[in-house]
């Protein structure tokens, strides 16, 4: 699968409600750069410390921790976005 | 095609409310009394504690998600840590981590996993739900300060207490772990910390003095302090207004406007301090709200909250009404005598229930406490109730399930009972002093 996708974009969150938005604004986002991005949402809670990810809801571009916490603006989630698709 | 299974749920759903609505009890005394209990309960909330309470609270809440940075507290659940730092920092961190319980779980995973091990994990993951610092406001201010003030000590010696326990209990586990360090956040942001606290400090103040209840006395210090609180909001409120230009760096003509617009509001209504409170709480958001950078985020979680909680709240406080009964109303549709026979007074089983119901009943985040008001309402004793309250919004079933995932069903069973255990004995000994 690996190698499609110039993004992999992983969403971490237990399932909290801006967990879920921030899935939502990945999807969107995505879809409005017209970016071939494959997003995942982990869930299980044994996987965020080894993912790097102490507060909810973490994004995780390409392996690397964008956010975690808070939920970035549309804006920046774009740059983030549109930087790692190289 | 249709998705017949997620079709089902929905008839589901629809044939329950039917029946409901068909077999609806209109009429009887009992459900009708229960129904107006209810709305009775939803206006009492809704004059006494939204606005001066609730708000103040969810700005507070917001405030300290942006500005508190949150890496600085968990570098002391870090692995080489010293033990005893861990243990205290855990205990009573759960004011500034957990405004939102869905991240105590994630975090007690991650100290458990990464960082300090099971003993301070344990103390986050039981102090954390109990001391987040909407749940003691609200405490304090719908079940009274004396509840209010046994809720936070017993939830935090009780977080180490049990913390300890478990980490002796299961010491030579914990030694085999291999070592690893957890990866810790940076810390964002450069501000003095006197400037935070100061911040932090007017609004609270702002919270306290605007809720400051009429002593029974008409003379002393107390009273002094009570004629005159609006003016000390007041004071409190100029010195907010200052503290966002200076430390928030808001535009200053916006804040001396709406300070002008307060004044005047004020001016008109001097008879009724709410609306200028109200009126301040509106143009703060405005102002905040269209200002770049940390302020418009100290909105958007300040809303954040706020949107989360209100709804869940709101239900919370509909059925407690419609089960329970309202302050000094009737009874709902569970009679008293039954709430009486099983929580009232202090004996041990009464306790033993209260902390057992409380460990594995689920509740949606504060609405503990008018669940709570109504048990007391309906007779059930001051001891029984802390019981609940420390058993309570620390564990449920749900919970447990995911706490087992992380620890394995041991580690858990042990958990819960400390839990239940020092729970109860918690509720024995609070109502035999009140």
């Amino acid at each position: 699968m690996k190698g499609i996708y110039m993004l992999t974009i992983r969403v971490v969150g237990s399932g909290c409600p801006r967990c879920q938005e921030l899935e939502k604004m990945c999807f969107n986002t995505a879809a409005e750069l017209n970016l071939d991005a494959d997003i995942q949402k982990i869930t299980d809670i044994n996987k965020f410390a080894d993912l790097g990810i102490m507060f909810t809801p973490g994004l995780i571009i390409n392996d690397k921790v964008f956010c975690s916490g808070k939920l970035p603006t549309p804006h920046t989630l774009k740059n983030w976005m549109l930087m790692n698709n190289k | 095609m249709i998705e017949w299974k997620a079709e089902y749920k929905k008839l589901l759903w629809l044939l329950g409310f039917f029946l409901f609505a068909y077999y609806m009890p209109i009429g009887k005394e009992r459900f009708d009394n229960a129904v107006y209990e209810s709305l009775s309960l939803v206006k009492w909330y809704a004059q006494e504690h939204v606005i001066l309470c609730l708000v103040p609270a969810f700005f507070i809440a917001g405030a300290i998600s942006v500005f508190v940075s949150q890496a600085s507290v968990i570098k002391y659940f870090g692995a080489s840590a010293k033990k005893w730092l861990s243990y205290s920092v855990a205990s009573v961190s759960g004011t500034i981590l957990a405004v939102c319980s869905c991240t105590v779980l994630p975090l007690f995973s991650g100290i458990h996993k990464r960082g300090a091990g099971l003993g301070p994990a344990i103390a986050f993951l039981y102090s954390g739900p109990a001391i987040n610092v909407l749940a003691i406001i609200l405490t304090a201010r719908i079940l009274g300060a004396e509840l209010g003030i046994a809720r936070v000590v017993g939830a935090v010696t009780f977080s180490v207490l049990i913390g300890l326990i478990m980490h002796f209990i299961y010491r030579k586990e914990e030694q085999k772990k291999v070592e690893s360090q957890l990866a810790m956040p940076e810390p964002d942001g450069a501000r003095p910390l006197w400037q935070t606290v100061f911040y932090m400090f007017t609004m609270i103040a702002i919270l306290v003095f605007a809720n400051w209840g009429k002593p029974d006395s008409n003379e002393g210090f107390w009273f002094i302090l009570y004629s005159y609180k609006w003016w000390i909001t007041a004071i409190f409120g100029i010195l907010f207004a200052v503290s966002i230009v200076m430390i928030l760096k808001v535009k200053i003509l916006y804040v001396v406007i709406s300070s002008i617009i307060v004044l005047v509001i004020s001016l008109i209504f001097a008879g009724n301090p709410i609306i200028p409170f109200a009126a301040s709480f509106v143009l703060l958001s405005v102002i905040i709200s269209f200002a770049k950078g940390e302020p418009q985020e100290w909105m958007s979680s300040t809303w954040g909250f706020t949107k989360q909680i209100m709804p869940l709240l709101g239900a919370g406080v509909l059925v407690a009404g419609f089960l329970l009964g309202s302050p000094g109303g009737g009874e709902g549709i569970i009679p008293n005598k039954w709430v009486e026979t099983l929580v009232g007074g202090n004996s041990l089983f009464a306790n033993l229930f209260a902390s057992v119901f409380g460990a594995f009943m689920y509740f949606a985040t504060l609405t503990e406490v008018p669940i709570l008001q109504g048990l007391l309402n309906s007779g059930m004793g001051k001891g029984p109730a802390l019981a609940l309250l420390l058993a309570g919004p620390a564990l449920s079933l749900p919970n447990m399930l995911v706490i087992r995932s992380v620890i394995g069903t041991q580690k858990t069973i042990v958990y819960v009972s400390l839990v239940v255990v020092m729970s109860t004995i918690a509720g024995l000994i609070f109502g035999s002093l009140f």
